[in-house]
């Protein structure tokens, strides 16, 4: 954690002597999840750039009065949600977190209930009636596989594809997520499921077929 | 069959499946959670898919920035320096 804190302040230090190879280090390190966030409130992928695009704007103005409080990335994905809210307002759109408030509260399946024998089952409630069976672990690093996947993610909702894309493709932590998009942990964990669940369901169907 | 394995059904445990992997499952619904796994197949094999699944989605390379906003960016971020030096 000191280390990490020591690198954000010699990256702080290069961004605000004009290091352009740390700038553009950084927007590339970024970019691909500010853009993915931003598409939560915003409706088309070209709106999202521009938010991101706002977002480095956003950042080089606030640069010199950052004061390290919140990790780098944190305040950067702050400046991020603030624009796209402003936006979203702006084109009377609702909010992703405001509409749904509490996502815990619509029920929505891992695993289609048919799957699972009926819970007036005399012997098995709520067990498989059709369970799943291995992957190929040849089918699973395929091209094609991979591209189902990506697929998968493409067409979650925003909010689910936001969560899945920086804990799963982006490797952050819960705790950074919930701070960037001011998320509940419960509301986290349960769009994160949400999301995770699908891609599987999909993979399943992908490899089930091939 | 014990007890245990009968309270906690294949249809809930899925659902239990992320806050399991977060560790968010108190001690004892963890250990109803692996307990239920070791004894049936399909849990075990819907466990594995969603680890292979959080796997293969770590391995998706994050999208590249179209080069002409990149441009664009670097720009700015040269005329910031050049009105901070002011």
């Amino acid at each position: 954690m000191a280390q990490a804190a020591a690198a954000e302040a010699q990256l702080l230090e290069a961004l605000r002597s004009g290091d352009e190879g740390a700038f553009t280090a950084l927007v590339r390190e970024y970019q691909p999840s500010l853009v993915r966030v931003a598409r939560m409130f915003v409706s088309s992928q070209a709106a999202a750039e521009e938010v991101a695009q706002e977002t480095w704007l956003g950042v080089l103005n606030g640069l010199d009065r950052f004061e390290g409080r919140s990790s780098l990335r944190t305040w950067i994905f702050r400046i991020l949600t603030n624009i796209a809210k402003t936006k979203a307002v702006r084109d009377g759109r609702t909010l992703p977190f405001s509409a749904l408030q509490d996502p815990a509260r619509v029920p929505e399946a891992a695993v289609d209930a048919d799957r699972f024998l009926d819970s007036e089952h005399p012997r098995w409630p709520g067990h498989w009636a059709a369970k799943p069976t291995p992957w190929p672990e040849d089918a699973l690093v395929a091209a094609e596989t991979r591209e189902r996947l990506a697929e998968a993610i493409e067409a979650l909702p925003a909010t689910q594809r936001a969560v899945i894309s920086l804990r799963d493709i982006e490797g952050w932590s819960s705790e950074e997520v919930r701070n960037a998009l001011d998320l509940s942990e419960t509301n986290q964990r349960v769009l994160l499921h949400r999301a995770r669940s699908k891609v599987r369901a999909a993979l399943e169907s992908y490899l089930e077929q091939a | 069959m014990s007890a245990e394995f009968e309270q906690l059904s294949c249809q809930e445990l899925v659902e239990l499946v992320t806050e399991y992997l977060e560790g968010g499952l108190s001690e004892g619904e963890r250990a109803r959670f692996e307990a239920h796994v070791g004894l049936c197949d399909g849990c075990n094999v819907y466990l594995e898919q969603m680890q292979q699944t959080i796997r293969l989605t770590g391995s998706i390379p994050a999208e590249a920035l179209a080069p002409d906003a990149e441009r664009d960016l670097l720009e700015a971020f040269r005329g910031w320096r050049s009105a901070e030096a002011q």
